[in-house]
């Protein structure tokens, strides 16, 4: 069962990993964007630390919602919007139970993962986040390392993809050949929740 | 790179209390990050909120005051606003009468303004929405996130400024914003990349003897590189790709706007030869404005945009405004 230190850990490990590879998104924004996906990134995950840490909340939904809401509140861009949608739908989708299951996370980070599609406008082979998160969220029900492996993957294989949505698109085919910052973004949040689970509290 | 800042995190809001020191005139909530002129609420009057990025002053901070926008809000460098700056913004400035956003056609942009919405309506703020997305450097919108906003923004904010000082209502202001949209277009050029602070290098590597064609206004690159052109052939090729898509049938406001990092000099000897094709293509120009307004932080360059306007449109361009940035007529 998952309760809502998981959720508060894996929300820690993300501020982690985004803090630690904000140069990197930051470079791979440059080539197709504008440069500021890492410290965009790393100030919303700050304020998403701060605030579940403050406020502790004390069920997986609470700790979700309340996430998505400090980074819509922190982020702007695309991002902001994208990501808080994530894990607010998400964090919604769990309601109030003190602890989830893996399965009913998997089923609850669908619902999320469909909600940022709804909202970017964006599908599968477009170069977004969602070229990382759709592979995750089918692999999520089996295992979080699975969901870690595809969401990687998936971000690996926007490399030779066109940009059809957000700013890189204006680009055309000179997007091509570069991985795309949001679903490497994507890969580190689904990469975070696997280490979260390894570490411990997530059978 | 040498920077005139302290650090990267602080710039804007460094640059926000510099801009409340100058300008008494305006109310400045350096912590919120929304600039509003002093005597909102108007009664009676539709309020005009925009807002996006930083890094492209003085849109739109510059632009505040009688006669233009109501308030913006500025985001951090090159990324649109939160919803929360917005929606403080819309109860700051309306009176009743409701706000007209103006959003630049970026899915950042997009996607907190309509979240703004939304939010500033259960409040019980009505608002509507005007999408500025005049760049015809990006043309298939099935394959992008369609034409991005730039320097028509201008004369949707002026334009609809001077509407809504003279009262009209929020319908009546929307669809002279969504009107002056729809009659302008606008093509960029770089001749340097732009560095932004957080990245401390140029986004992108432009030789010496090359140019970008159709480049946006956050340090994108443009579509094509070519070798370097003299100023009569980047107008030519700035004009005409403007003309092809407006094909106007009637004079046009002409807005020659610099990139940054691109003296006056320069602007004014490109705005000789943008006349220079507009008269040949037979274009008669109302009026022409001459300077950095929508800019692209340390960014070499010059877009061009052009808006067809009837009487009514020129009368409203003509109104006074007096914001920081743009004042005449008063």
């Amino acid at each position: 069962m998952l309760d809502a230190d998981f959720f508060r850990r894996w929300m820690a490990a993300t501020a982690a990993s985004v803090e630690r590879e904000a140069d990197h998104l930051t470079e791979l924004d440059s080539a197709i964007g504008d440069a500021d996906h890492g410290s965009n990134l790393q100030r919303g995950f700050t304020a998403v630390t701060a605030a579940v840490g403050k406020d502790a909340p004390a069920t997986p939904g609470a700790v979700l919602t309340l996430a998505g809401r400090q980074l819509i509140s922190t982020v702007g861009g695309a991002s902001g919007p994208l990501y808080g949608t994530l894990l607010r739908r998400t964090g919604k989708a769990l309601g109030e139970e003190a602890e989830v299951t893996p399965d009913q996370f998997a089923q609850a980070f669908a619902a999320g993962v469909a909600a940022v599609g709804q909202l970017g406008g964006a599908q599968a082979g477009d170069k977004t986040m969602l070229d990382a998160l759709l592979p995750a969220a089918q692999a999520l029900g089996s295992s979080f390392e699975g969901a870690a492996n595809a969401a990687r993957a998936g971000a690996e294989a926007t490399v030779p993809l066109q940009a059809r949505k957000g700013r890189a698109s204006y680009l055309g085919e000179r997007s091509i050949g570069h991985q795309d910052p949001g679903a490497t973004s994507a890969a580190l949040l689904v990469e975070a929740l696997a280490r979260t689970a390894a570490d411990g509290g997530g059978a | 790179m040498k920077m005139l800042i302290n650090v990267p995190e602080t710039v804007v809001a460094d640059a926000l209390r510099g801009m409340a020191a100058a300008h008494p005139e305006l109310t400045v909530d350096v912590d919120n990050r929304i600039v509003v002129r002093r005597d909102a609420p108007v009664a009676g009057k539709v309020g005009l909120v925009s807002g996006g990025g930083s890094g492209h002053e003085p849109l739109h901070a510059g632009f505040v005051g009688p006669g233009m926008l109501s308030a913006a809000c500025p985001g951090e460098v090159f990324t649109s606003p939160v919803p929360d700056q917005m929606v403080r913004a819309a109860a700051a400035v309306d009176s009743g009468a409701g706000v007209l956003f103006v959003v630049k056609n970026y899915t950042g942009d997009l996607l907190n303004f309509a979240m703004a919405a939304e939010l500033a309506e259960d409040e019980g703020v009505q608002v509507a929405q005007v999408v500025v997305d005049d760049d015809v450097a990006v043309s298939d919108s099935t394959f992008t996130a369609g034409r991005r906003g730039t320097g028509a923004t201008l004369f949707v904010e002026k334009i609809a400024g001077a509407a809504a000082d003279e009262g009209a209502p929020l319908e009546r202001v929307t669809a002279l914003a969504r009107q002056v949209n729809g009659a302008s277009r606008s093509f960029g050029v770089a001749l340097s990349a732009v560095t932004t602070p957080a990245k401390g290098s140029p986004t992108f590597d432009l030789p010496p003897g090359e140019l970008e064609l159709g480049i946006g206004i956050h340090g994108e690159p443009g579509r094509e590189r070519r070798s370097m052109m003299t100023s009569g052939e980047i107008a030519d090729f700035a004009v005409n790709a403007v003309l092809e898509d407006l094909r106007p049938t009637g004079p046009v406001l002409a807005l020659v706007n610099g990139m940054g990092a691109t003296p006056l000099l320069e602007l004014y000897g490109f705005n000789a030869e943008v006349q220079r094709v507009l008269s040949e293509r037979g274009v008669p120009v109302a009026r022409t404005l001459v300077g950095n307004y929508v800019t692209s932080l340390d960014m070499a360059g010059c877009s061009v945009t052009l808006c067809q306007v009837d009487e009514e449109l020129l009368r409203l361009w003509d109104a006074p405004v007096r914001t920081a940035a743009l004042r005449w007529g008063c």
